[in-house]
């Protein structure tokens, strides 16, 4: 992966806009975040090979960035997305890392199922 | 130790023997006593990515494969089972069916002894739940024929309710294979124990330790 340059994002998600798209979309602070600090309310998300379609995509932010995509019926999106690839099987990866190169959220899209 | 006739090791995610039992196996495999390790997923959703970042989320899984490979090879492990779970879903799957799997590895395998994690004891709900579909499985065969159990606890405060590891293991002896093993799982202890790091890491006191002695519970049944 490689940092975002917003542009080429902007452009990537316009081309798949209106097609069926399977979508991985996750939130994690890792398994052992309230081990190491009991205090600390572990929360994430994690969805894959949903089906969606969207009207409008937009990057937005100055980096780390969000990424939302407007659908017929609600939304999809992710914040603190740091860097991005198309991969060889042309999908969409987005995913943010923290300092120490741990991610910490992805946002993928795919024609096919991943 | 005891000389075991076949080990069998299971846990559900690649680099879950590195720190708290390689060194064990490699014990088992320099004896020549055969170890067979399944290794209920691919760590798929593991989060170390490096920087600049060398996977991402749809390349880990490969990665991650490749290393456990390796860890096995230095272990000594000839037979490595993918069980095919994926990384954080362990504790959606069905007990039963999952434990129904573990059985007719047991039947096939003959273990005189399982190595696993202790349920409620062990931090990462799939370490917790792979560990309860173990003691399911081993659990429902006739007490006289059931192996005997180790499990790896390491949640806090844990010795206060399952009391202190009955068993204190010595693995000074392999510590250069362990943390060639541990070293096998790049993607995840990348920069601990490489280079300087690990040179750093050996004089250490804390961390030799923890790589010296292995510790574990053997599980006692209720009835």
């Amino acid at each position: 992966m490689q940092p975002i340059e917003p542009r080429e994002v902007q452009k990537a998600v316009e081309q798949l806009c209106g097609k069926e798209l399977y979508i991985h979309l996750e939130t994690t602070n890792g398994a052992y975040a309230s081990h190491y600090d009991t205090t600390f309310l572990n929360a994430g998300g994690f969805i894959r090979n949903a089906k969606i379609q969207y009207t409008r995509g937009k990057i937005t932010g100055n980096g780390p960035y969000r990424v939302g995509l407007k659908m017929e019926n609600g939304w999809v999106y992710a914040e603190g997305l740091t860097d991005w690839e198309i991969d060889g099987k042309g999908r969409l990866l987005l995913a943010g890392h923290n300092s120490d190169g741990k991610l910490a959220v992805a946002l993928e899209l795919s024609e096919e199922p991943f | 130790m005891e000389k075991e006739k076949h080990v069998l090791v299971i846990f559900p995610h690649p680099d879950d023997e590195a720190f708290g039992v390689s060194g064990t196996i490699l014990t088992h495999t320099k004896n020549g006593t055969p170890v067979t390790y399944i290794c209920c997923t691919l760590g798929e959703m593991g989060r170390n990515m490096g920087s600049p970042p060398f996977a991402n989320r749809e390349t880990l899984p490969a990665i991650r494969k490749k290393e456990l490979e390796h860890a096995c090879k230095v272990m000594g492990i000839k037979d490595l089972r993918l069980f095919g779970l994926r990384d954080k879903t362990v504790e959606f799957e069905d007990i039963d069916e999952l434990a129904d799997r573990f059985n007719s590895a047991i039947d096939e395998l003959q273990p005189s002894l399982i190595i696993t994690f202790y349920p409620g004891y062990s931090v990462h709900p799939d370490h917790d739940a792979c560990g309860a579909a173990v003691i399911h499985a081993v659990g429902r065969m006739p007490k006289e024929k059931r192996p005997v159990v180790h499990c790896v606890a390491f949640s806090n405060g844990c010795e206060k309710e399952i009391g202190e590891p009955d068993i204190l293991r010595d693995v000074s002896a392999v510590a250069e294979e362990k943390i060639l093993a541990i070293q096998s799982h790049r993607s995840q202890f990348g920069a601990f124990m490489q280079g300087r790091a690990l040179k750093r890491g050996m004089e250490d006191e804390q961390v030799m330790k923890r790589i010296r002695t292995e510790r574990f519970w053997t599980y006692r049944w209720p009835d």
